[in-house]
């Protein structure tokens, strides 16, 4: 999906290129990018080192399992047929934990292991739909790499969007559920999709 | 002074003093959890050399500008500023792509003003979901329904929207 993703906009750059006459500029940015992805890394590896060392001081003093306890009623709610202390319910748990602390590399693996957990449960594909829509949603209580980026481009106050960070992905997580919860209706999962 | 100032050196020194409460080696683990995120940093690098040089290229050519003149319009009737049209239409199918451009967005537009916050906020509170859908469907090697992709869909556009108007009442 990356690589046509990549060629597309290489193709717009060429026709663009063709209308504005704008080659020089294109040829300038095709040479010179490749310095900015490295510095790029380099300011987000200062700032992936300084949280992914807190977050896994997070997780061994059990902060990230606090986080989890709290979540439980809240899963109750939100998927069906789960009773908040099984299995399903603990995957969905650690996965959602993951999301909030912003730990990217448990995101992946625990939704993995979560939607294989609510596969084997009632109203699987109406679940599934609603850890989809909720880490989709992307709700963080740190916004970890876009405040890096915004400090590496000279803001006076990197972190100062993070309420509206925080309301907009809530709404959007709401908006989300709410939907899924209408097209998959209340009935059980047996019809085709 | 803000209050979201605060927010990040208070939750450092919490994390740091619970972790000495509950008798964790806080110095081995740090250490370990950054060096995991240092190494992510540079795995990450090689696909973004390859992503800023399209988006480079795509940005330079003025095609982005083009795309946001198209929507703009539209765009514009939602409060939504037409520079970040770009990142809007990457967002979805590329975490990475998505940071290479907001990273090009953010050298022409200060980090500081509406268009800067509004693409940070999108940035911040919005994911892949094309990638996201891809890779659980593909986990439970069944093909994802047309319903999760609106509900999906539903909750990037609430997103796109409520980035530009949570922008525009929380910051005058």
């Amino acid at each position: 999906m990356l690589g046509v993703l990549i060629v597309i906009m290489l193709v717009a750059a060429y026709l663009a290129g063709g209308m504005n006459s704008s080659w020089k500029d294109i040829s300038a940015a095709a040479v010179g990018s490749c310095t900015d992805a490295v510095e790029l890394g380099i300011f987000l590896a200062g700032s992936m080192a300084l949280w992914g060392g807190l977050m896994r001081i997070a997780e061994r003093s059990g902060i990230a399992s606090a986080i989890g306890r709290l979540l439980s009623p809240l899963i109750r709610r939100i998927f069906k047929g789960l009773n908040g202390s099984d299995e399903a319910s603990k995957a969905v748990s650690l996965n959602l934990t993951a999301n909030l602390l912003g730990l990217g590399n448990a995101a992946t693996p625990t939704g993995i292991k979560a939607v294989r957990m609510l596969d084997k449960h009632r109203y699987a594909k109406r679940n599934t739909a609603m850890l989809t829509v909720l880490n989709t949603a992307s709700i963080q209580l740190i916004p970890v790499s876009i405040g890096a980026l915004r400090a590496a481009h000279g803001s006076t106050s990197p972190f100062e969007i993070m309420p509206a960070v925080l309301v907009t992905s809530l709404a959007s997580a709401a908006v989300g559920c709410i939907f899924a919860g209408v097209l998959y209706g209340g009935g059980d999962d047996d019809e085709a999709d | 002074m803000k209050l979201t100032d605060m927010v990040v050196p208070l939750v450092i020194g919490c994390i740091l003093l619970w972790g000495l409460v509950r008798k964790v080696n806080i110095t081995e683990e740090f250490t370990a959890g950054a060096a995991q995120g240092l190494r992510d940093a540079a795995e990450l690098v090689p696909i973004l050399v390859l992503l800023m040089t399209a988006v480079g290229m795509f940005t330079a050519s003025g095609a982005a500008d083009i795309i946001s003149s198209i929507f703009g319009n539209a765009a514009q009737k939602l409060g939504f500023p037409q520079e970040c049209l770009p990142l809007v239409l990457i967002r979805p199918v590329s975490g990475s792509g998505a940071l290479a451009a907001a990273d090009r967005l953010l050298t022409t537009i200060s980090p500081d003003s509406f268009e800067g916050r509004v693409a940070s906020v999108l940035m911040a509170s919005t994911e892949t979901t094309f990638y996201t859908i891809a890779v659980y469907s593909g986990a439970l090697r069944k093909k994802a329904g047309s319903r999760i992709f609106i509900a999906a869909a539903a909750a990037d556009i609430t997103g796109f929207v409520l980035s530009a108007l949570t922008v525009r009442l929380m910051f005058r």
